[in-house]
């Protein structure tokens, strides 16, 4: 139960923040320099957004999940179960960010939810 | 060029160094949470005398510093690329992770888990064969 209620954490608010820095990200626009210059320029640009924050809490939400997890499960079973982020990433990208999940897309979402659950039978 | 390839010149890179580092990074955090102690109660004032000893290990900052490198290149990408490419074209980073798991932390990994992880990174491939970008405008460059 303790183990459901973390993955739901690092899953969800994981995949939530992503998608708020992800809506960030869109708004500065695309980044067609590389320089340390114009990267730290965009790092300070990026912070002034409230999407941004927002983001950083759920990812930060997200993390420490994941840290209480990691004390007592192996990371070779965590991570490859938190790819369940992938079916709640589509679902949002497609509801928050207005982007087009082709069949392919899905059709590739759920053979990863298929790895998953095979991750999750190898639980010892 | 193609807008297409232009994108993927500056793409793939940046997908290898978030395969390599995310791994890394969440590899250390076991380490050091493995050593700290099992996290039982629920309870924050239980929690309280587990942080300092967290953060006194090196392994956590280690990783953190790997997972800011991770992020930093993960952002980049997400100016450009989808979502929803970006994320599972940056987890073919499933294999990575049950590498090191197995030769940096030791982890037995079972014939079922490695199957697991293998579906895993097929469904990857089937999304990472999509256009990396839907919502704006091509244009030939």
């Amino acid at each position: 139960m303790r183990e459901a209620i973390l993955f739901f954490f690092i899953v969800v608010a994981g995949t939530a923040g992503e998608l708020c820095v992800s809506r960030a990200m869109k708004s500065i626009g695309e980044v067609h320099d590389f320089s340390p210059r114009s990267i730290l320029s965009f790092v300070l640009q990026a912070l002034r957004l409230p999407w941004m924050w927002l983001g950083i809490a759920l990812m930060s939400l997200g993390f420490f999940s994941l840290l209480a997890i990691l004390s007592f499960r192996e990371v070779s079973f965590v991570v490859p179960v938190s790819a369940l982020s992938y079916a709640a990433g589509a679902f949002g990208a497609k509801a928050f960010l207005g982007e087009r999940i082709s069949a392919n897309r899905w059709m590739g979402i759920a053979v990863v939810c298929l790895g998953v659950t095979i991750v999750w039978w190898s639980r010892r | 060029m193609t807008h297409t390839r232009r994108l993927q010149l500056k793409t793939i890179p940046l997908i290898l160094i978030c395969i390599i580092l995310g791994p890394l990074g969440n590899v250390l955090l076991g380490k050091a949470m493995k050593g700290v102690g099992s996290l039982n109660s629920v309870r924050i004032l239980d929690l309280a005398p587990i942080v300092p000893r967290v953060l006194m290990s090196g392994y956590i900052w280690l990783g953190i510093a790997c997972l800011l490198g991770f992020f930093t290149a993960h952002m980049l990408l997400l100016t450009w690329a989808d979502y929803s490419y970006v994320q599972p074209a940056s987890s073919l980073s499933y294999v990575s992770i049950a590498t090191l798991s197995y030769f940096v932390l030791g982890e037995a990994i079972s014939p079922l888990r490695w199957l697991g992880v293998a579906v895993i990174c097929l469904g990857v491939f089937v999304v990472g064969r999509t256009s990396p970008s839907t919502t704006g405008a091509p244009k030939d460059a």
